[in-house]
């Protein structure tokens, strides 16, 4: 008990009920990773702003379970997202499938990036070639 | 009755924004002085009826006016005062109030503070924030009145959600609101500087103190956001791209952007056109933020309850001020050229990648958040855009600005010499990767991914690059001017942040467990080991106390409380999580369901360095504050600022 | 000169975007949240479940071809199931095709209670107590009804309440063109 105040901090915080598993982790880290990597990959359906990891709900527990056996029993990445495409369609995918229609969605940080870099570079190139000492506007 | 006051206090509220909108505008104009000196008054009345309704809204929920429809939706007559009052802002029409009541309050400040600018521009500025505001009270008034009355009167209200019944509460919205209304005023500046026609070092003197403390705020509103999230929902998450946090973080980095760009504009006169465009991108980002959360179009947690038309009020404001101050631009720019040049390397270009690199970061978040809706909205399908993608994405632009942070901050103007920096700077580096390595190996058990590696060294480097400047002037006996010492605080702050983002991305452990009384389980060295579970009762819940032991290495190091309660009125089952704090590390404990004979479900989790994200950000509010004081930021008029002569365009060289 | 005016014209766009979604969405033509089924145009999952009514019997999708039938997913937990319920009634009585149910994560004890005491409008109740035919139909929240071809084809899924109306504007135009193709 003393050892409980003695502590650095401390918090108390109130959450709603949790998504917690109760089956037990699997026995090799891979495949416990390729889980913990799905369950967050997977969008909650039914309450759709969260992940399935984080979803208390129902349906969210089920799609766990499904998860689970499936890793289980050895499927592949693509089978397992073929599963929930096929009964869900791609909306239960957090993260886009490369499809012609999304292509933007992949592009665009590239695209982006180049962009504005490539309007900064300009700039400068042509500042560069500016005579460097004028400046009215600099303050005493 | 009282209710029917508050009302009446938004319209008079209204009025006289309208008024200080054209006494300021169209007084500036036409030069009439005795329209320009009305604005003052109209802003501090403006603000004087805001409150009052601000004030009436407070009242009505605090003395249980169940008649009032708000109160009756959003307040319960076991609500504690403290969330009585945050329940002012905990639904959507009372959040408008608070945002009016923080414009009127920034429009305040702005004419308080601001005595020493010429009185035309003054005007202006005053003017456009007159207009922001007859559109949000119109706004609230036409279509999302916290006054309308509930008839019959309800016998209780429903409560507010509970997840909101917390002190977190009672800062978040508020700071972040900060922040958001306060793009409004460097959008003022910048409108205010399109109309005139003057833009040069001195506007961005007066806009850039304004902009750094609307900064600040969304610095702390969001951190606040996200340290909440982490202790109310249990589940460790600090950040999801969830679409609010999204139009919360887009303005932040526009801000940012605006920021560095105003430093250019300020020491060289260069960059005028960038400079306008980010303050209008800025409060844009802002607007567009507002609009997403209560339309209707965006599924996220945070959606307030949403309607359509709502939607298109909130997009015929974005109509008007956004397109209507681009327009102006596109009228203005091409008089705005300015001469000046600086070499390949210098800290211009290293501003201006860094711009450019924060402009891209927030562009690819828009096009995360717009894309399923476009394709939703023409029937293309429909797709989800979550973390995966981007905490994938979003290093894109973010790894190079990183790189980049520690060297630019020591480029001199025009020309960078960091020759004399060379030495130093390389060795800090070198430093840095080493100190990294020694983390992971000794702190983390093992060499790291290389982008861990390459992520903590980058905030080890910035950290102590930052630390350069001020420890030299401090070993010469000198004092550093305090923008450059905010500035170093500021960056010290990224520093420290990134630590904390590297650290619990890379090494967090999670784990759900099943446990009966006494038996323990073990994440990353620490023994968790469960007790058993009692009954307990608090004022206003039911709950299940679990008490787990914490060890490491043999030695006990905590005994948290984890309770599962039942909320009398609410019924839903909450869990209320134990986290053990430390310098390095979070430890959580988070009750599941109860298996049967003593058995439950628990999840616990290992969260190294995640404070430090928070403190990063603190940090980096500071090191804001700070800059904000320096004695060049107080206005006084000088000779060659002249008071009047407005609508004279400033010869721009 | 007009460079200037990108800015300006690429933010009409996406007010000119947003607007349309909005509208579209005032109209219920866009809504959010609807997921619209994969499954329509594809056969129907095929499943074996115990039957609600006599727990010793098996409830055998393959049973079912031949004719069209409607396949709706229920619960007693679900309020909007409620509503439906005598919607339910009337087309099982009038509307030509057998309804078949799927009690879906309920309790054994009150779903017959609840059918014995509102009516039991289905041909056949199926219990899906764990939840896998529901993923197989892509099921994300009750009341959920779908149309299955004589073929065994998805033809429409409506999600949420039925009422006549929606029966007869959504389902039963399918069967008038010859039982579903």
């Amino acid at each position: 008990m003393s050892r409980w105040l003695t502590l650095l901090a401390l918090a108390l915080v109130t959450t709603a009920a949790l998504a917690i598993d109760t089956e037990a982790a699997f026995p090799d880290a891979a495949r416990q990773a390729r889980y913990d990597r799905w369950i967050h990959e997977l969008r909650c359906v039914q309450c759709q702003n969260a992940a399935i990891a984080d979803s208390p709900v129902g349906l969210a527990s089920d799609l766990r379970r499904q998860v689970r056996e499936m890793i289980a029993a050895g499927q592949t990445d693509d089978q397992i997202k073929a599963f929930m495409t096929e009964r869900y369609g791609d909306f239960v995918l957090y993260d886009p499938p490369l499809t012609a229609r999304t292509y933007v969605l992949w592009a665009a940080p590239v695209v982006l990036v180049l962009l504005t870099v490539g309007l900064a570079a300009r700039v400068i190139v042509r500042r560069s070639r500016a005579p460097i000492d004028s400046d009215p506007e600099e303050p005493a | 009755m009282i209710p029917e006051l508050g009302t009446l206090a938004l319209v008079l509220a209204l009025l006289l924004a309208a008024a200080q909108a054209f006494f300021g505008l169209v007084g500036a104009q036409r030069n009439r002085q005795s329209w320009m000196a009305a604005v003052t008054p109209a802003v501090a009345g403006v603000w004087v009826f805001v409150t009052a309704a601000f004030a009436i809204l407070a009242y009505s929920i605090v003395v249980h006016d169940f008649s009032v429809q708000y109160v009756a939706a959003n307040s319960n007559s076991e609500l504690p005062l403290l969330y009585r009052i945050a329940a002012v802002w905990g639904a959507h029409e009372g959040s408008l109030l608070l945002w009016i009541e923080l414009l009127a309050t920034w429009a305040l400040l702005v004419a308080a503070l601001s005595g020493g600018l010429p009185i035309a521009f003054r005007a202006r500025v005053l003017g456009v924030l007159g207009l922001v505001g007859v559109g949000f009270t119109l706004f609230t008034l036409l279509t999302s009145s916290p006054f309308a009355r509930l008839i019959p009167a309800a016998a209780d209200g429903a409560d507010l959600n509970p997840l909101l019944q917390d002190p977190a509460l009672a800062a978040h919205p508020p700071m972040l609101y900060m922040g958001y209304v306060g793009t409004s005023v460097a959008f003022a500046f910048a409108v205010a500087a399109m109309l005139s026609g003057q833009l040069d070092a001195a506007w961005a003197r007066w806009t850039r103190p304004w902009t750094v403390a609307a900064w600040m705020c969304l610095t702390v509103g969001i951190a606040l956001g996200s340290w909440w999230a982490y202790y109310v929902l249990g589940w460790g998450g600090w950040w999801f791209w969830d679409p609010v946090e999204n139009a919360s973080f887009m303005p932040w980095l526009a801000t940012t952007a605006l920021i560095h760009s105003l430093a250019v504009t300020e020491k060289r006169g260069l960059f005028k056109s960038w400079t306008l465009l980010l303050a209008v991108f800025a409060f844009s980002l802002s607007l567009l933020g507002t609009f997403l959360v209560r339309s209707g179009v965006l599924v996220s947690v945070h959606a307030f309850a949403s309607d359509p038309s709502r939607g298109l009020f909130i997009l015929g404001l974005l109509l008007f001020f956004i397109v209507g101050s681009l327009t102006l631009y596109a009228v203005r720019a091409p008089s705005l050229k300015s001469d000046g040049g600086f070499e390949l390397v210098s800290r211009e270009s290293f501003l201006l990648l860094n711009n450019a690199l924060l402009v891209a970061a927030a562009g690819l978040i828009l096009v995360g958040e717009l894309w399923p809706l476009l394709m939703d909205a023409f029937d293309l399908g429909k797709i989800s855009v979550g973390p995966p993608y981007y905490n994938m994405v979003f290093m894109v632009p973010m790894v190079p600005l990183v790189l980049l942070l520690g060297v630019g901050m020591h480029a001199g103007w025009r020309r960078a010499l960091l020759k004399s920096r060379q030495r130093l700077l390389l060795t800090l580096a070198a430093a840095a990767i080493v100190a990294a390595l020694l983390i992971a190996l000794v702190g983390y058990g093992g060499p790291g991914a290389p982008l861990t590696i390459v992520c903590f060294a980058a905030g080890l480097f910035v950290m102590a690059s930052a630390l350069i400047e001020p420890i030299e002037q401090w070993r010469r006996g000198l004092k550093l001017p305090r923008a450059a010492l905010g500035m170093a605080i500021a960056h010290f702050g990224v520093g420290v942040w990134l630590m904390g983002v590297t650290g619990v991305v890379s090494y967090k452990v999670e784990k759900d467990v099943s446990l009966a009384p006494g038996e323990s389980t073990e994440i990353s060295g620490y023994t968790f080991r469960y007790e058993g579970t009692r009954p307990v009762a608090g004022p206003n819940f039911e709950a299940l106390e679990a008490r787990v032991v914490i060890s490491r290495g043999g030695k006990v190091i905590a005994e948290l409380p984890t309770q599962k309660r039942t909320y009398r009125v609410q019924k839903n089952p909450m869990t209320h999580a134990g986290i053990d704090v430390a310098w390095n590390r979070d430890l959580f404990v988070a009750l599941g369901d109860d298996l049967g004979q003593g058995k439950w479900s628990m999840r616990v989790q290992y969260k190294p360095l995640v404070r430090y994200i928070w403190l990063g950000a603190v940090v980096m509010a500071i090191g804001g504050l700070v800059a904000i004081l320096d004695r060049r930021y107080r206005v006084r008029r000088t000779a060659d600022e002249p008071a009047a002569a407005p609508g004279t365009a400033r010869k721009t060289a | 000169m007009w460079r200037y005016f990108a800015p300006a014209a690429g933010f009409l766009a996406l007010v000119a975007l947003f607007a349309f979604a909005l509208m579209r969405i005032g109209s219920g033509k866009l809504d959010i949240r609807e997921i619209k089924s994969p499954l329509i145009g594809r056969p129907a999952p095929a499943f074996v479940l115990p039957s609600l009514t006599d727990p010793s019997r098996q409830v055998d999708s393959r049973a079912f071809a031949g004719k069209p039938y409607l396949f709706n997913v229920w619960g007693t937990w679900c309020a909007e199931c409620r509503a439906e319920h005598s919607a339910l009634l009337a087309i099982a009585r009038s509307g030509g095709v057998p309804v078949i149910g799927l009690d879906w994560k309920d309790e054994h004890e009150e779903a017959v209670a609840y059918l014995a005491t509102l009516g039991n409008p289905y041909a056949e109740v199926a219990a899906d107590n764990v939840g896998r035919t529901a993923i197989d139909w892509g099921v994300y929240g009750a009341p959920e009804t779908f149309l299955v071809s004589a073929e065994g084809i998805v033809l429409e899924k409506h999600i949420g309440a039925l009422s006549m109306a929606v029966w007869q504007q959504k389902f039963a135009p399918h069967l008038k063109s010859g039982g579903g193709s």
